[in-house]
């Protein structure tokens, strides 16, 4: 939101004074910016009681909540999830699973009453149930045209996010779902006259999303899909409808920014075929190292596999000083070029 | 002291000693990255354990791997790696800590051929149970992962002796570091730092020789030492590449007396409990010893460790020291400066990025610092 809302720069500058590098990533300089002004485009969150986290994206998260905790003074649950470079060990599956339990001691300790167990089941029922509709919706873009493109999916990701587990997340999807459908039936695409799909990479550059959007469109490329929002679904094949509980361990812990640099490049090569797809745009997010950094050992591996033209963008997901719009410009052109001249116009 | 110029020899290049070893042909030498790795089972298992830094040379075919906000410590090691300058490692363990170094391993894996590939994915929780028990676990994987990759075993007497070994290296070289600190004079910032980094790729049978001798020489000198003259400060950060640091800080006025560095005390503090089940034991000190910001232990614990030991070294400022694109450290950094300010304990921090600031910028910057305490 913050990025969107295109208050980035302000609240970054904000813990830059504050002693944070620049170099940081800019959604934990953000927010520790936006907690001690109250700022921010919703005029900073309400003071928390505890804080929850898990590192399963990334070391950062980590750090920037031990900073959070230490302003607030509340309690911190890490939920700690070890990297799986090639594969989830037996033992790291078991330390997992015994953190729930911790976990769930935290949490009553914390809020003072019990855990009720048959709540969770229904939790996880639902949760796995917005997985599923929102994967559904994500599929719709596999049909030509798009009847959406990432820039829209970039949007309606917010209640898979932020409530997941809900009842309004399966509501809001099912109706977005015929939605889509409907629009497939009828032909209508996300963009006037799609010729070209693309496929994007790593987190959104917030503030320029409408920008590159509309960009893309005067070539007539559609970015049908992208690594981020699939995200928040690409684990449902370790969960366990009858049992949430026990396999939500696994679910958590392999996630796409948690494995190895070839197994995301494997997985990209999957959404190349299933989206049949022209090019790759990368976004190289100087914020966010453990989604970048691999990305050139990707497209090697991208270039090899399916030899289709990729462009690498250097930018910030919400700073948007590392943001330089004409050399963008520039080379998306370029990039666009090849790619008409590869598809014989 | 002549003792010196081995320590000194092999720090400034590693990479050739690590060359010659493997041209006496004694043993496998298995390269490491991170104070949390475990080198006392790569030695029991026959092997040398050798810590792996960047070579200092310029960045080219890291380029096309890493991107230029990654720190110098993966993209100089990566370049070394990919021009051969790594070409005797037999094996490569990576213990799991920042961002970077969990990127560098796929990399090196996908990249950097001839050499077997170990990860250790250790928890970054140090202080729950649970924790406890998946450190012990990943010890004892990485045993056995040692095992099949150097075609050997590792016997419980082997084991408790590299414990044993490990152990007495690091009480005499934190016995240097006392007399230091008890004399600043006695030797030079540049001359521990030489026998630290040097430690961490030698032989070991060679350091438990030299190290005792290192002592003798300085116990005669101790006395006759005329009263120190630098204001004592001490170093916390990161890994430190430039030992021209400490000649510079004592040209300014200053004496490094102390360090929270991962190429200084966090190698040597807490001994492994050699009474106890090796693996558990190796397990304890690494849940124990001095926390790196990439870990977990607690609120303020490093902060606390750093406040404590700048007052029991009686240290009259600490100078921060860490990478450029470091986040554990650059997030460290602030809520540490925070408390040593309310403490009253003057610091200043310095971020180095591939080659160090001009050294007449330095000079002044640290003069300034120094003439303040
Ligand atoms: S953007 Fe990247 S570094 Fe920042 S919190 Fe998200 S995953 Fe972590
Ligand atoms: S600074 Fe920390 S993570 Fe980096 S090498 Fe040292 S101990 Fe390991
Ligand atoms: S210097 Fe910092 S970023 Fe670089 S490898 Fe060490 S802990 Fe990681």
């Amino acid at each position: 939101m913050i990025g969107a809302s295109k208050m980035g720069v302000g609240l970054c500058e904000t813990a830059e004074g504050m002693g944070y590098s620049p170099d940081l990533c800019s959604y934990a300089r953000s927010d520790i910016a936006c907690a001690t002004v109250n700022g921010g485009p919703i005029g900073g969150l309400p003071r928390p009681d505890m804080l929850v986290c898990c590192n399963n994206i990334c070391g950062t998260v980590l750090k920037w909540y031990e900073v959070q905790a230490r302003y607030f003074k509340v309690p911190l649950f890490i939920l700690d999830t070890p990297f799986c470079h090639v594969g989830f060990a037996d033992e790291a599956k078991r330390y997992v699973r015994r953190q729930l339990d911790e976990y769930i001691l935290f949490l009553e300790k914390t809020c003072g009453r019990k855990m009720d167990n048959n709540r969770l089941k229904e939790v996880g029922k639902l949760s796995l149930e917005g997985q599923r509709l929102w994967q559904a919706v994500l599929n719709t873009t596999a049909n030509r045209p798009a009847p959406m493109s990432a820039f829209d999916a970039f949007f309606h990701l917010a209640l898979i996010v932020t409530l997941r587990g809900t009842r309004d997340v399966i509501d809001y999807y099912s109706q977005l779902l015929i939605k889509m459908k409907d629009r497939v039936a009828r032909g209508k695409g996300a963009i006037p006259n799609e010729k070209y799909r693309l496929l994007w990479d790593n987190i959104p550059i917030w503030p320029r999303t409408r920008w590159l959007s509309q960009k893309f469109a005067s070539h007539d490329a559609c970015l049908v899909a992208d690594t981020y929002t699939s995200a928040w679904c690409g684990t449902m094949k370790y969960i366990d409808e009858n049992n949430f509980f026990d396999s939500m361990a696994e679910a958590y812990t392999r996630i796409y920014l948690n494995i190895g640099i070839d197994e995301m490049a494997k997985q990209v090569l999957e959404m190349i075929d299933k989206y049949q797809i022209d090019g790759i745009v990368m976004h190289s997010n100087r914020s966010c190292k453990p989604y970048s950094i691999g990305q050139y050992d990707i497209q090697k591996i991208i270039e090899k596999e399916r030899g289709i033209p990729s462009l690498m963008i250097e930018a910030d997901m919400v700073d948007e000083r590392s943001f330089a719009e004409s050399q963008v410009e520039t080379r998306i052109d370029a990039f666009m070029e090849v790619i008409k001249q590869r598809k014989g116009r | 002291m002549t003792l010196l110029a081995e320590f000194h020899d092999i720090a400034c290049n590693p990479a050739a000693y690590g060359k010659k070893l493997k041209k006496a042909g004694n043993r496998k030498i298995v390269g490491y990255f991170c104070s949390y790795a475990p080198e006392e089972l790569i030695y029991a298992a026959g092997a040398h354990p050798f810590r792996i830094f960047g070579t200092g040379e310029n960045i080219q075919l890291a380029d096309a791997h890493f991107q230029a906000y990654c720190c110098s410590l993966v993209r100089g090691s990566l370049e070394a790696a990919l021009v051969g300058r790594f070409d005797f490692l037999d094996g490569v363990v990576f213990p799991h800590t920042c961002d970077s170094i969990q990127r560098l391993s796929d990399i090196w894996r996908m990249n950097v051929k001839g050499s077997f590939h170990l990860d250790v994915v250790l928890p970054v929780k140090l202080d729950t149970p649970s924790a406890k028990d998946y450190m012990t676990d990943v010890l004892t994987r990485c045993k056995s992962d040692l095992e099949v990759k150097l075609g050997t075993t590792i016997s419980d007497e082997n084991l408790k002796k590299a414990l044993r070994t490990y152990n007495q290296i690091r009480k005499y070289i934190r016995e240097i570091y006392e007399m230091k600190s008890a004399d600043p004079d006695i030797l030079r910032g540049a001359d521990i730092y030489a026998i630290i980094k040097a430690s961490m790729v030698m032989e070991c049978d060679r350091l438990l020789t030299l190290l005792p001798l290192v002592l003798e020489e300085l116990k005669k000198k101790n006395n006759i030492a005329e009263p120190p003259e630098g204001k004592r400060v001490i170093l916390a950060g990161g890994i430190c590449n430039h030992p021209d640091i400490y000649r510079i800080i004592e040209e300014a006025g200053g004496a490094v007396v102390w360090d929270d560095l991962c190429t200084g005390s966090r190698y040597f503090e807490n001994l492994t409990e050699e009474s106890k089940d090796p693996l558990t034991a190796l397990a304890l000190r690494y849940l124990t010893r001095p926390v790196c910001p990439a870990k977990h232990a607690g609120l303020f614990t490093r902060a606390e460790y750093i406040v404590k030991t700048a007052r029991e070294r009686n240290a009259q400022g600490v100078i921060f020291l860490f990478l450029k694109f470091c986040d554990p450290h650059s997030f460290d950094y602030p809520y540490i400066k925070e408390i040593l300010d309310r403490e009253g304990i003057p610091n200043i921090k310095l971020e180095v990025e591939d080659q160090l600031p001009s050294e007449g910028q330095l000079q002044t910057r640290f003069e300034t610092f120094i003439h303040m305490l």
